[in-house]
């Protein structure tokens, strides 16, 4: 279990902050919002200091595969982190398959229930290439990408015959990797021979089933969407967070050496390490492993010995990648898009601005409604 | 279709002459934004009071209510909460790329 990443092996003493912790009971949760604000704690400044933040940040990225990655962000408040994970999920662009024109089925799968299934396939595109379909354009070389989709199943007539052996088929099964692009327009240039062209991630999902003569025929275009549309634009498989756990032993009560095992086995592996004189320590670095599962608050002898808590503002993030995005870029792309909304609405916002300035007494677009009034 | 929604107006049935009080109507936002603008109007030690809500599920907008201390502008402390929250996505935007080409994370391969 030696885990090789390069993290240090205690955890800063500012986790002991009392404030920064939720209590996590038996059937409940304490604490849960922070109360960091202005106004809130007498002679405090608690008010909005980039500097301060700057300091208190960090941002660690932990592990990372081909697929997903995890990567801590501390010094944050909830509604930020909470911001990311829902753009993560609905709102970063993707390709996917939106338009079917079947030409031709006769396979047991319904034209609609295949096409759901095709619009549901994740597909290579870099989403920057295109542009957005407008809803009653004509569709460009710009923002639709064009596959085919054209099986038909026989049965293989070389293959050797063995009495009593079953046909062997050809496109048995209609797989994702039978998609096959056709460039549009310009789409060439844009994928020049020998670089990655458009295709679905995974060659091998199963679309459909087919018997000897039946034929699937189809026209299909895909389009940039987001999440919040249709899951299929989702650059994620998953993007979550939670909170570090941190176990606090009360020094003033502790575990009885015999029951020290037991009182390990409350504890996800590796989390409470027990010495051979039955004492009990916590290991820093496993104390992120913890599953919290609550275990040793149901029993009556571990009443008091131990305290279960979560760093309010210590969010470890899971973020998996089934789509164009490497893992490890779908969070910088979660903060462009969030910019780009913050942009928009400070834009509009002064543009609102300029407007009451330059009629007082009036606000808004009508302009019609006096201020002040009943 | 008539006039397209604007993506920010001032609703004029709450609101102080002097825009110290009012309610923002953001058309096409939800929590994502309300909650982190939210969170950093509350950080403004000017404003008295801040609160957002998502009126109905199938209106596409969210209502921003800021109330402000000293009759100042309720708009002016919008506008500075937006900009402030830029600099926070530049400084995280700018901690994880610096962390990421440090390279001190765990490589693992996972099977898809």
């Amino acid at each position: 279990m030696a885990s090789s990443s390069a993290s240090s092996s205690k955890l800063p003493q500012s986790v002991y902050n009392p404030r920064r912790h939720v209590g996590v009971h038996a059937e409940r949760v304490t604490d849960v919002s922070s109360t960091e604000y202005p106004g809130h704690y007498p002679d405090e400044d608690h008010s909005w200091d980039l500097a301060k933040f700057k300091q208190n940040l960090k941002v660690e990225v932990k592990r990372l595969s081909q697929r997903s990655v995890e990567f801590d962000l501390v010094g944050v408040d909830a509604s930020i982190a909470n911001a990311f994970r829902r753009i993560m999920i609905a709102e970063i662009p993707t390709i996917a398959i939106e338009h079917v024109y079947v030409w031709n089925n006769t396979s047991v799968i319904q034209d609609e229930v295949l096409s759901h299934r095709i619009g549901l396939v994740p597909l290579n595109v870099p989403p920057a290439l295109f542009k957005y379909r407008n809803p009653n354009g004509v569709p460009t070389d710009q923002d639709t990408i064009v596959f085919k989709l054209n099986v038909t199943c026989e049965v293989e007539k070389n293959a050797p015959k063995e009495k009593g052996a079953p046909r062997k088929l050809i496109h048995e099964e209609v797989l994702s990797g039978d998609l096959l692009w056709v460039p549009q327009g310009e789409q060439q240039s844009v994928f020049p021979a020998g670089s990655p062209f458009p295709a679905p991630t995974n060659k091998n999902i199963v679309l459909a089933k087919l018997r000897p003569g039946q034929e699937i025929d189809m026209d299909l275009h895909a389009i940039k969407g987001v999440g919040k549309e249709h899951a299929k634009w989702s650059p994620v498989a998953t993007a979550s967070y939670r909170l570090h756990p941190l176990i606090l032993l009360n020094p003033s009560k502790p575990v009885p050496t015999h029951l020290a095992p037991k009182f390990a086995r409350c504890f996800s592996p590796g989390v409470v390490q027990v010495d051979k004189d039955g004492q009990i320590s916590i290991d820093e670095r496993n104390m992120r492993k913890e599953s919290m599962s609550r275990e040793v608050l149901r029993h009556k002898e571990f009443e008091g010995c131990v305290d279960l808590r979560r760093i309010r503002d210590w969010f470890i993030f899971t973020v998996e990648s089934e789509g164009p995005y490497e893992p490890q870029d779908l969070f910088p792309q979660s903060i462009r898009v969030m910019r780009e909304k913050i942009a928009l609405i400070r834009r509009e916002a002064e543009a609102l601005m300029a407007d009451s300035d330059a009629a007082p007494g009036s606000v808004g677009p009508d302009g019609d409604i006096e201020m002040g009034g009943v | 279709m008539g006039e397209p929604t604007p993506k920010i107006k001032i609703l004029q049935g709450a609101l102080a002459s002097d825009l110290s009080a009012a309610t923002y109507q953001i058309h096409d936002e939800s929590h994502t934004l309300g909650n982190a603008l939210r969170w950093m109007l509350m950080k403004n030690p000017k404003v008295e009071f801040c609160g957002y809500s998502v009126p109905h599920p199938s209106e596409n907008h969210i209502h921003m209510r800021i109330q402000m201390y000293d009759n100042l502008s309720s708009l002016d402390a919008l506008l500075k909460a937006l900009s402030d929250l830029d600099d926070l996505c530049v400084t995280i935007d700018e901690a994880y790329q610096k962390n990421l080409q440090e390279a001190r994370y765990e490589r693992w391969n996972e099977e898809s």
